[in-house]
This record gives C-alpha cells, sequence and structure tokens, in this order.
C-alpha cells in the first residue's frame, strides 16, 4: 500500500438521516477535517460539522457597495464633471434621475459578486480532485451520502480511522487516493 | 411533514406524486437528455421553430439592407411592433424571475418543479425583447452607443432618460437571469456528468459543472448564494418592468402619462409571463410524460397567479378610463373615446375580452385544472397581452394634440414576419433547451422528497 498518497478514508450512507449522524459524530469524536457530500443541500449537514458560510454575504455587500458607488458617480462624472450640459439653469447633479441606473448597478454587481464570489470560495472551478477517484463517489450526484476524513487530520491513523468510520455502519468504506 | 399532511386535509394535489426516490427522480429527468432516444416530434418541433427563425434571419438582413423603411412605423406612430414585442417579450420574461426568486423568498416549494425551464424562458424571451430596441435605432450598428464607453467624441448616453436607464435595467436583468439559471444548473450538470456514459458529453458536461462535488461546505456557500440571488432577483425583476413602463410614463403623450403604469405593468408582465409558462408546461409534461412532476397543483396555482395579476391589469384598464373622465384633461378623455370608437377600437374591445371578460372563468376550479382549457385561455391572454401593448404604443401615438398630426399605422408584412420570426426564434431555443439540458431541476426535486427531511435531535 501506498501510503504517503492517502487524501482520506471515505464512507458511503444512504440516508440524509445517516449522514448528518454520521457527521455529528465525527465531529464529535475531534476530527475537524472532515466534508461530507450530498446529491442536494442538507442544512443540518453543515451544521453538523459546525460550518457556516460567512464569507458569501460579505462579499456580496462589498459588491453591491462598489456596483451603487460606481453607478452613481459614473453618471456623476458624465453629466458634473466631464461634460456638463446647462439646460435652462437645472441643476447639474440631478441625482433623482441617477437613482434608476444606480439601483441596476448595485444589483448587477451585487449578483455578479454573489456567483463568482460562491465559485472562489468554494474553489471552483476545480479541474481535478481526489475524491473522484473513488468510483462510487459518481452516486453522490445521484442518490448516496459520503462522510470524508481528510488524511491532514491530526487525529488521522488509517486503521484507528477506517475501524471509527465501522462504527456508524456505512454502505462501503474507501481509501481515497490523492 | 407538515406540507404534504395539509395537501392531503385541503385535498390538494401533492406537488409530486408518491413513490418517487432520489434515484428514480434523477433517472427520470436525466434519462431525457441523456438516455432517451430524440424523438420525430422534437425534430418537427424543432424544425418548424428552426424555419421560422431563418425566416426572422430573412427580415432582419432585409432591414439591415433597407432601413426601418420597410416597416410600418412613420411619423406620428414611429414606435409600432418592435416597441410593442419588445414590451411584450420582456414581460412574458417576468414570470420566470417570479418563479424562481419571489416565490423561493416566499418558501414555495411547488416551484422547484417549474423554475428551470421558466427561467430557460425568461432568457429565450429577454433575447427576443433585446432585439426589437436595437432592430429599431435606424443604425443598428451603431448599438454600442447606448452604452457609456470613453470615445473621442465625447459623446455620453443622457442618464436623465428613461431610455438609457432601460438599457441599464434590461442589460442587468438579462445578466441576472443568466447567472441564476447558469447557478441553478451547476448540480445538475454535475449529475449529467456522473450519469453520462458518452465521453464528449461526460467532458461537456464536467466543464460546465466545474469540478461541483456537493460538498456540505459548497453547499452551504451555494444555498446562501442562490438565496441573496434570489433576493437581489426579486427587487430586480419588479425595476424592469416599472422603467419599461417609464419609457411611456415619462413622456407627455396622452394615453402614458400616468402614474399607474409601473404597477400596472409589472403585473402585466407576470400575467403573460405565466401565460407562457403554462403553454410551454402543458405540452412538455404531456410529451415527456412529467405528469408526476408537474402535477394539477402547479397548473392550478399558476392559474391564480393569472387570475390574481389579471385583475390588477383590469383595475389599471379600469383607472385609466375613470381618469379619462375625471381628470376633464380633454385629451385624455379623448383617448378614451378614441380608444372605444376610434380606427382601432375593434383592437380595444378584443382586448378587453381577452384580458378581462375571458379569464374569469379561472374562477372555476375545474378550468383550472384542466390542461387543454388552460392551454387555451393562456394563448388568449398572451394574445390580449400583445393586444394590450399595441392600445399603448399605437392607439396613443396615432391621434396626440394636434388634429393637423394625425395618422395611421398599419402593419407591413415585414413587421410580422419579424414578429413571428422571434417566436420562432424562442420556440427553437426552448427545444434545445429541452433537449440537452435538464428542464426539471433535479437537486430541488430530491428535496421535495419525504426521505429528504432529517429528523431532529
Amino acid at each position: 500500500m501506498k501510503r504517503t498518497q492517502i487524501y482520506g478514508m471515505m464512507a458511503e450512507f444512504d440516508t440524509p438521516d445517516s449522514i448528518v449522524h454520521a457527521a455529528r459524530l465525527t465531529h464529535a469524536a475531534g476530527y475537524r477535517r472532515i466534508d461530507a457530500y450530498s446529491p442536494f443541500p442538507i442544512e443540518a449537514l453543515a451544521e453538523a460539522m459546525d460550518f457556516h458560510a460567512s464569507g458569501v454575504p460579505l462579499v456580496v455587500l462589498i459588491g453591491g457597495i462598489l456596483g451603487g458607488l460606481s453607478g452613481f458617480f459614473l453618471q456623476y462624472w458624465i453629466h458634473v464633471i466631464h461634460y456638463p450640459i446647462n439646460v435652462g439653469g437645472r441643476p447639474l447633479n440631478s441625482w433623482p434621475a441617477f437613482i434608476v441606473v444606480t439601483f441596476e448597478m448595485t444589483i448587477l454587481f451585487a449578483g455578479i459578486f454573489a456567483v463568482f464570489g460562491m465559485l472562489a470560495l468554494n474553489g471552483l472551478p476545480m479541474p481535478y480532485h481526489p475524491v473522484f477517484n473513488v468510483p462510487r463517489f459518481a452516486f453522490a450526484t445521484k442518490d448516496r451520502f459520503f462522510l470524508i476524513i481528510f488524511s491532514s487530520d491530526p487525529k488521522y491513523d488509517p486503521a484507528e480511522t477506517r475501524r471509527f468510520l465501522e462504527g456508524m455502519n456505512p454502505r462501503s468504506i474507501a481509501e481515497v487516493p490523492s | 411533514m407538515d406540507d404534504r399532511a395539509q395537501d392531503v386535509m385541503n385535498k390538494q394535489a401533492p406537488v409530486i406524486e408518491p413513490g418517487y426516490t432520489f434515484g428514480t427522480v434523477t433517472d427520470k429527468i436525466s434519462s431525457i437528455v441523456l438516455t432517451r432516444p430524440t424523438s420525430n416530434g422534437w425534430f418537427l418541433g424543432f424544425g418548424i421553430a428552426f424555419l421560422v427563425t431563418m425566416g426572422l434571419l430573412y427580415a432582419v438582413g432585409y432591414l439591415f439592407v433597407r432601413g426601418v423603411g420597410i416597416w410600418g412605423v412613420n411619423i406620428p406612430v414611429g414606435w409600432g411592433f418592435a416597441i410593442v414585442n419588445f414590451v411584450w417579450w420582456i414581460g412574458i420574461g417576468h414570470a420566470g424571475t417570479l418563479i424562481s426568486a419571489i416565490l423561493l423568498l416566499l418558501r414555495q416549494s411547488w416551484r422547484n418543479s417549474i423554475n428551470r425551464f421558466a427561467e430557460a424562458m425568461t432568457l429565450f424571451a429577454v433575447a427576443c425583447a433585446g432585439m426589437f430596441p436595437v432592430l429599431h435605432l435606424g443604425r443598428p450598428w451603431l448599438a454600442y452607443w447606448l452604452f457609456p464607453y470613453p470615445n473621442t467624441m465625447s459623446v455620453w448616453p443622457q442618464f436623465r432618460s428613461p431610455l438609457v436607464w432601460d438599457v441599464f435595467a434590461v442589460s442587468t436583468y438579462a445578466t441576472i437571469s443568466l447567472l441564476f439559471w447558469f447557478i441553478g444548473l451547476i448540480p445538475d450538470l454535475a449529475t449529467l456528468r456522473d450519469r453520462s456514459e458518452n465521453r464528449a458529453a461526460q467532458i461537456i458536461y464536467g466543464m460546465l459543472a466545474m469540478g461541483w462535488r456537493g460538498s456540505a461546505q459548497h453547499w452551504a456557500r451555494y444555498e446562501m448564494a442562490y438565496l441573496l440571488l434570489a433576493g437581489l432577483a426579486t427587487p430586480l425583476v419588479l425595476s424592469v418592468h416599472t422603467v419599461v413602463s417609464f419609457d411611456f410614463a415619462i413622456g407627455i403623450v396622452p394615453g402614458w402619462h400616468t402614474t399607474i403604469f409601473p404597477p400596472y405593468f409589472v403585473a402585466g408582465a407576470i400575467y403573460s409571463g405565466f401565460a407562457m409558462v403554462l403553454m410551454l408546461a402543458i405540452p412538455i409534461r404531456k410529451f415527456y410524460g412529467l405528469e408526476d412532476f408537474i402535477t394539477d397543483r402547479h397548473l392550478n396555482n399558476s392559474a391564480k397567479v393569472m387570475l390574481a395579476t389579471g385583475l390588477i391589469v383590469a383595475y389599471g384598464y379600469g383607472i385609466e378610463a375613470f381618469m379619462g373622465w375625471y381628470s376633464g384633461n380633454r385629451t385624455d378623455a379623448f383617448l378614451l373615446w378614441n380608444r372605444l370608437h376610434g380606427p382601432y377600437a375593434f383592437f380595444y374591445y378584443l382586448l378587453l375580452t381577452c384580458n378581462i371578460a375571458i379569464p374569469q372563468v379561472l374562477w372555476i376550479k375545474k378550468v383550472r385544472t384542466h390542461p387543454g382549457w388552460l392551454f387555451l385561455i393562456s394563448g388568449v391572454i398572451l394574445m390580449g397581452m400583445w393586444l394590450e401593448r399595441f392600445i399603448i404604443v399605437v392607439v396613443s401615438l396615432h391621434r396626440d394634440f394636434l388634429t393637423s398630426s394625425w395618422g395611421m399605422f398599419y402593419p407591413t408584412r415585414w413587421d410580422w414576419m419579424t414578429y413571428i420570426g422571434t417566436i420562432g426564434f424562442f420556440l427553437a431555443c426552448m427545444f434545445l433547451f429541452l433537449r440537452v439540458l435538464p428542464m426539471i431541476s433535479i437537486f430541488e426535486m430530491r428535496t421535495l422528497l419525504p426521505e429528504a427531511e432529517v429528523k431532529a435531535e
């Protein structure tokens, strides 16, 4: 066996209940470098591993503020600084007329930041990832649930970790080559 | 369990028929794309739509050679079919965003089986809508002048004009709709990548899925981004048709210069959009055997939304007529008279019939759950909403303040060819979408299954 080339140990479960339960136990057992895979979002699963998506809202807020400011000052710069047109003495900085474009730019930037920020925080696109080396992992996008303990976890020990995972009655266990 | 128990109590059709598992839901939807042979019906439908699209190409090609003079537009009616079709198409798109964003925020889980193709519908409808203002420019090759870019002429768009607002609103709407649609597709593209046995399909879906693996951390960020995007798309979709209505309401033409326009336009947009959703959903669920996923519940709910928005639209017509009388303004009063008795009166009565009278049968539950009737009524509503925009654009413009500048608008064959051509383009895009992408969101369907519930500890 190639010991150094192991990415982690993966266990397969049948139901959302069992994966959430397993994730809780694993977290409680002191494993911290873990992850779980499911074919649809399960809120309790992220909670079980004590994970919170705190980065995304901040990114969206920054995007929205940037978009709003650039939208407004684009118009301000054009109509007040670069090419002012005096129409019957009306104010150049006619801000109520600038609201619509400011609003649209806020939404545009916030939306783009939400999507690309989410992808970037998730490290996507990622052309290669070791978990796909496990043949059964193809079912992670259909009807199976997987729990992985990464070999980088300080508590990781091939025999010990396998015994721990077996204790939770998974459908199968596989070592993930990296 | 609460929702399902409540459905039984209320004797409502379920959102998804019982007996499905994660596996069977996945197989049923992905098999349409991956394994089922392409039916002759698909080739026939796509073929016809494609031919009509070629008609559009011809009409547009001829327009580029000869200019907008081939259309019926002239002074006083300078806006004609191009703007009628623009408003009609962009309105149709609104239902997709309403279903995907607003119903998500309202936790209406029945939306999960229709949001994907409704969003696709939005995209294609916005693409059709976007063509018209550009074709109408007169010098369409200078369309990029609409955007503020640094140029040696030092010429900028006039940001105090609603037409420029519209450029920003529509292009933002198109971008956000595309992003929303694509981010919703990522997990399903991963499913197709893993289910596909064809090497080329694996590579293409694999690249599009960007290495999605369904990690719990990814899902948490994904759900957060999706929710925020829905929260952003909700005011956006309301703003888009509001800004479209500003194109009219900021002007002083009688019949345009009214404050009722924004809400009445938004309601009309959702009205026509749901009609289009039903016109697509009813044949799709029949031909692909998806009655278990798009159930009578969906038909019923969509029909209720149509009924409600239809009543708001009726209120809008009522207020327009009332203000024509109550304002005491002679041009406004004349506009009302002209609608009822002028040369286009027939179309105004047809509009009232299509948009107000006929849809009242939706009060009857039997009609709301009868696919055939719903399909017909949706067609009537789509026609009615097109007529509404025709009345707003043409009837208001053709007789305004000065009797000396009155005139008539008659569409030419090129007007019709361009309009029908965009319908062909829209349908051709829909056919391609049905063939290569999952038309129902697979991962969101999985969350609707009883087995997806995690019992609280």
